[in-house]
């Protein structure tokens, strides 16, 4: 691929006045050459399609015929859809569940394989293999192992005297039975981001707590967590961001259902979208989750400042 | 207990508790094989069995007859790789001048990527289908690709390690009459392979998972993605469960391999980043 930079001078030429914006706009157009192919994709597709779904969501449009100007009416049409708000409701309930779910067993289980145990790559790797499956594929196991009476989830429940719930079609189970899958699904990606955090905590800070007799529990609460938390940061905006995006599993194990238990925003604005042909209202819903988006991860970052600790 | 004897009792709990929660961990996964390899009757009885009483390694090429597996494990690939090494090379090109070189704007341009990382893929979702409709891309290759082969996250992860190689490397070679270009792809390039294997792990996966937008952009065979295969597949053969985790079981193999392939590379990029510390 020719980049058009000019060859470099030889030996660098001390700056001085008369050579030096000469040199910089120089740099200025090599920059701008080396940003292109990422800037135009970034515009044609990031940029602009944000721009365009702020008018789309001020149109009446099915896609095919031509578009009438509605004004705010879309945003209008929410208030009122019971649907959009069960969604939304859905959509928290996930995330507030399955967020701290899976950062609690991806902690726990990086704690575990952090022992100093030998052969620890070969339990991370089998630990990481829900993680590597096709998220559709594994969705049909888990139907599989859904399967009300004599699945096996039911079945094992039965051993200890259980008799399992009905889990994709209960109105109560349906979206707790999704968490369970979406947890197991994940979970890999954080366990190995938080045992890459710990393995880089210096061993002398627990000599020294030793030393001082803190106690197991009072050197993870003031040694671990502290330097595990920007691991932890990570993990958690990265969990809520996957969590608001959740459509793959809920689609293929439930569809939405029961009624709308399981429907999420994701999966409303795909519906309303693409089985309604309602654009104008689905990039007016979009809007409204980019909306919730910014602000939460505005107080995740605001969270962050008090609890996040870095060196220095 | 004496002191001696704790510690080696507490490693063989240790072991004890991995093996548990591994085997756990892994029940969906096996639970797939085995129902792939049982017969009609038994993996569609009222009360599924765990252990297939006979072995039926004809599901596989059954699950090929009846759906052009092949060839959408093929589309999968094309998918995949496309908008992968689309996004690791001009994600590479834009870190490096954000990393290395100064031009007017940089800190707000930058600051314009990052916020959009923000920005929910559903917002795009429209626009991004009415732009490859109007551009009669739907159910082609480029239509598929290069909409999703431009993501600030990109931008960011590499910037962050082009950050952290020492400016001496590249200064070395400015001295022995490399341009920027040279600089780059001998210097920079080498030192950073990790990072760009890392990234290319990363949206290789993402891309190789995706559902809602090939289902969206694909409508005929010539392009349909695995994900989007499955579905198909429920379509046609409702709860034949044996089959279905066939071709799940096919489908899954793949990645899985490519994962562990490259997961060394993937663990040093998370650990290197910073992102799992400091």
């Amino acid at each position: 691929m020719a980049v058009g930079t000019p060859p470099a001078t030889s030996t660098p030429v001390p700056l001085t006045p008369a050579t030096a914006p000469r040199r910089r706009s120089r740099e200025a157009l090599t920059a701008w050459l080396f940003l292109l192919p990422s800037l135009i994709g970034f515009v044609v597709f990031t940029v602009g399609p944000v721009v365009a779904a702020g008018v789309i969501s001020l149109l009446d449009w099915n896609l095919f015929s031509s578009p009438t100007w509605v004004g705010l009416r879309n945003f209008a049409r929410l208030g009122p859809d019971p649907t959009f708000w069960s969604a939304l409701g859905n959509t928290a309930y996930f995330t507030l569940v399955s967020v701290p779910l899976t950062i609690l067993v991806s902690l726990a289980l990086a704690l575990l394989l952090n022992q100093g145990i030998r052969r620890i790559a070969v339990f991370r790797s089998l630990l990481l293999l829900p993680y590597a499956t096709i998220t559709v594929a594994v969705a049909f196991v888990w139907i599989w192992l859904y399967i009300p009476h004599d699945g096996l989830v039911n079945t094992v429940l039965g051993w200890f005297g259980i008799s399992g719930p009905a889990w994709l079609i209960s109105d109560n189970w349906a979206m707790p039975a999704l968490i369970v899958m979406s947890v197991w699904k994940s979970f890999g990606f954080g366990m190995v981001v938080i045992l890459a955090g710990l393995q880089t905590i210096p061993q002398q800070l627990y000599e020294a707590g030793r030393v001082d007799g803190a106690s197991p529990w009072h050197s993870f609460r003031h040694i671990t967590l502290p330097m595990l938390s920007p691991a932890l940061f990570f993990v958690v905006v990265t969990s809520v961001i996957g969590s608001f995006q959740v459509f793959d599993q809920a689609l293929i194990m439930t569809n939405g259902g029961p009624g709308t238990r399981t429907t999420t925003l994701v999966m409303y604005i795909y519906q309303t979208g693409f089985k309604n042909y309602d654009q104008g209202y689905a990039a007016a819903q979009s809007l409204v989750l980019f909306a919730f988006i910014v602000l939460i991860t505005a107080g995740q970052f605001l969270f962050q400042r008090k609890l996040v600790h870095y060196d220095k | 207990m004496t002191s001696e004897t704790k510690p080696v009792v507490r490693r063989k709990l240790v072991v004890f508790a991995c093996f548990l929660v591994t085997a756990v961990t892994l029940i969906p996964v096996v639970m797939m094989v085995l129902v792939a390899f049982q017969s009609d009757d038994e993996s569609m009885a009222a009360k599924p069995s765990f252990w297939p009483s006979s072995w039926h390694p004809e599901n596989l090429t059954r699950v090929f007859d009846l759906v052009p597996l092949g060839k959408y494990l093929l589309n999968t690939i094309y998918f995949a790789a496309g908008t992968t090494i689309l996004e690791t090379v001009t994600a590479a090109l834009a870190a490096y001048a954000f990393a290395r070189l100064n031009f007017p704007g940089r800190s707000w341009l930058f600051g314009v990527y990052l916020a959009t990382l923000m920005i929910p893929s559903q917002v795009t979702l429209i626009p991004q289908f009415v732009l490859v409709a109007k551009l009669h891309a739907i159910d082609t290759w480029p239509g598929m690709i290069v909409p999703h082969a431009f993501t600030a996250i990109g931008v960011f992860l590499l910037r962050q390690f082009f950050l952290g190689i020492p400016r001496d490397y590249e200064e070395a070679a400015r001295l022995d009459g490399a341009n920027r270009w040279q600089a780059f792809v001998r210097v920079i390039v080498p030192l950073a392979l990790p990072a760009l294997a890392t990234l290319a792990v990363f949206k290789f996966i993402g891309q190789w998972n995706n559902l809602l937008w090939p289902m969206i952009i694909s409508n005929s065979d010539a392009t349909r993605t695995v994900p989007v295969g499955l579905q198909v597949f429920q379509d046609i053969n409702g709860t034949q469960w044996n089959l279905l985790l066939m071709a799940a079981t096919v489908t899954t193999i793949p990645l899985i391999i490519l994962f562990f392939l490259t997961q060394r590379w993937f663990v040093r990029g998370i650990t290197m980043s910073g992102l799992g510390g400091r």
